[in-house]
């Protein structure tokens, strides 16, 4: 325990000081507050931020995570010789990546709306924006984690991590848009189902509209998963998914590491 | 004969169809610097990364002082390690990352600043590591690698990137710490400089430790003068012998 506060406590000193992560925090801040303004209504700034959230996110969080794991390997190493233990070791590491990376995120969103004294009086909303980029950032900097540590090369773990990225954004997408085009006889509403759950933006997506009541944007899908998410089995579904979907990178993360020749 | 304070039985690595390490035998006797030489890719930073528990030999054991390694790792508190490549967290500073490995470790008792003061890093400790040379960093490195005032010191190309004069502090302080009863082990591409430290040699051919022994023992066996030509004949021989 003690190993992964204190290797988190240094790693996240050195990753706030990154330029790349004060950007991040900048441009979310940017984009808030440009779309505060322009719309006037925090309610629709915030739809709007859903499809910044699900894009960006996941990509910043496995590309900045992917280059700053490989460029910490030496590091890594000089560490492993001193008399810590592998386990806490992979805890640190990727608690000092996750916590900077999801803390850039909800200050640079947050910010804005709490200069305008708007908290969490809007129904929740901003929580769920908050959390679903949050939880998005702990499955993305996992997986980034996982590419450093089993892929030697930088240049393919980078290629795997924005493959990866795209796999879970556009080729999703068009193939989901493929199995419902190519069954649309049959009553896709459980298959559609589980689609989104094998994808963790897609949760994140449908969880956070339903919350916007955007659900009647989404047509004969949104109402089944409406009907799904509104049950307490489905909410337990979802969530069940969710924290597999956080925990299982980090498993197989750790178990690498701790099996890994450096 | 004493215990020797780091010794190595039957130790075997492969990595895929490669066998980096077959069955190496090595003793460090207590206080005294060996010098592990062999060609590029002859297994040499591979036995240190065992040693270090950086990599998982498939085969073989490791005892420090009498205690196994790989069973816990308290063992890596008496170790210092000074890497080749000395890379670190850019945003940083040296003063910073020297408290890290010290939170690491846990209270010391005793704690070695000396190299600071001779290689005059006072300044240079505060500021962000990558603004730092190359040269400093491996100062910088340097540094770490006494700080805790280790049993044995594990020095992989220490000298790579520094200038003559600082070179030579290093290789003062490595004699010191002989002399303080520590035991060394070191590689380096520089026979005459390995030659200056080293009391004993182990080299290594293809994973194998073909020769473990004194320097003095190397030279008479090849008739050699020097460390250089000593070696030099070593993986002549050894090349022959493999082509034949």
């Amino acid at each position: 325990m003690n190993t992964i506060l204190k290797v988190l406590k240094y790693q996240a000193r050195d990753a706030v000081r990154s330029r790349w992560l004060i950007a991040y925090a900048f441009f979310f801040m940017l984009v808030t507050e440009g779309l505060l303004r322009f719309s006037g209504d925090p309610a629709k700034a915030q739809l709007s931020l859903i499809s910044v959230v699900l894009f960006l996110v996941p990509l910043v969080s496995i590309v900045f995570g992917t280059v700053y794991l490989y460029n910490a390997r030496e590091f890594i190493e000089l560490l492993l010789a001193q008399p810590v233990n592998r386990r806490q070791m992979f805890g640190g590491v990727y608690l000092g990546l996750m916590i900077p990376l999801a803390s850039a995120f909800v200050c640079g969103l947050g910010a804005p709306f709490v200069l305008r004294g708007i908290g969490a009086s809007m129904d929740g909303a901003l929580i769920v924006l908050l959390l679903a980029g949050v939880i998005l950032t702990c499955i993305f900097t996992a997986i980034a984690t996982l590419i450093a540590i089993r892929c030697e090369d930088r240049l393919r773990g980078l290629g795997a991590a924005i493959g990866i990225w795209m796999s879970f954004t556009v080729v999703y997408d068009g193939f989901v848009l493929f199995i419902l085009a190519v069954f649309s006889n049959n009553s896709l509403e459980h298959v559609s189902l589980g689609l989104m759950l094998a994808n963790p933006i897609d949760i994140a997506r449908v969880a956070m509209l339903l919350r916007f009541d955007g659900a009647a944007m989404m047509g004969y899908t949104g109402a089944v998963f409406l009907d799904f998410f509104g049950t307490a089995q489905g909410a337990l579904v979802t969530l069940a998914a969710l924290v597999l979907w956080m925990f299982a990178p980090v498993m197989l993360g750790l178990r690498a590491f701790q099996r890994k020749d450096f | 004969m004493t215990q020797p304070m780091i010794s190595m039985r039957g130790l075997s690595k492969t990595f895929g169809a490669l066998n980096v390490l077959r069955s190496v035998n090595l003793d460090v006797r207590r206080g005294r610097v060996m010098a592990v030489v062999g060609p590029n890719g002859a297994g040499k930073t591979t036995l240190i990364k065992a040693l270090l528990g950086l990599t998982h030999p498939d085969a073989g054991e490791i005892v420090i002082d009498g205690v196994p390694a790989g069973r816990s790792e308290s063992y890596r508190a008496r170790i210092g390690y000074m890497p080749q490549i000395a890379r670190y967290p850019e945003n940083l500073s040296g003063a910073e990352l020297t408290t890290m490995l010290r939170d690491l470790r846990g209270p010391s008792a005793t704690l070695d600043l000396e190299l600071v003061g001779t290689f005059g890093l006072e300044t240079a400790l505060e500021k962000p590591l990558r603004v730092l040379s190359g040269g400093t960093r491996q100062k910088v490195n340097a540094v770490m690698a006494f700080l805790f005032s280790p049993d044995v010191l594990v020095l992989d190309e220490p000298t790579a990137g520094l200038d003559p004069l600082s070179s030579s502090m290093l290789k003062d302080k490595i004699l010191a710490s002989r002399g303080e009863g520590k035991t060394v082990l070191v590689t380096s591409h520089i026979m005459n400089e390995l030659e200056e430290l080293a009391d004993d040699v182990a080299f290594l051919l293809e994973g194998r430790a073909t020769f473990v022994g004194t320097l003095d023992e190397l030279k008479r066996i090849t008739g050699q003068h020097s460390l250089e030509r000593a070696i030099a004949m070593m993986m002549r021989r050894g090349w022959i012998k493999e082509a034949a």
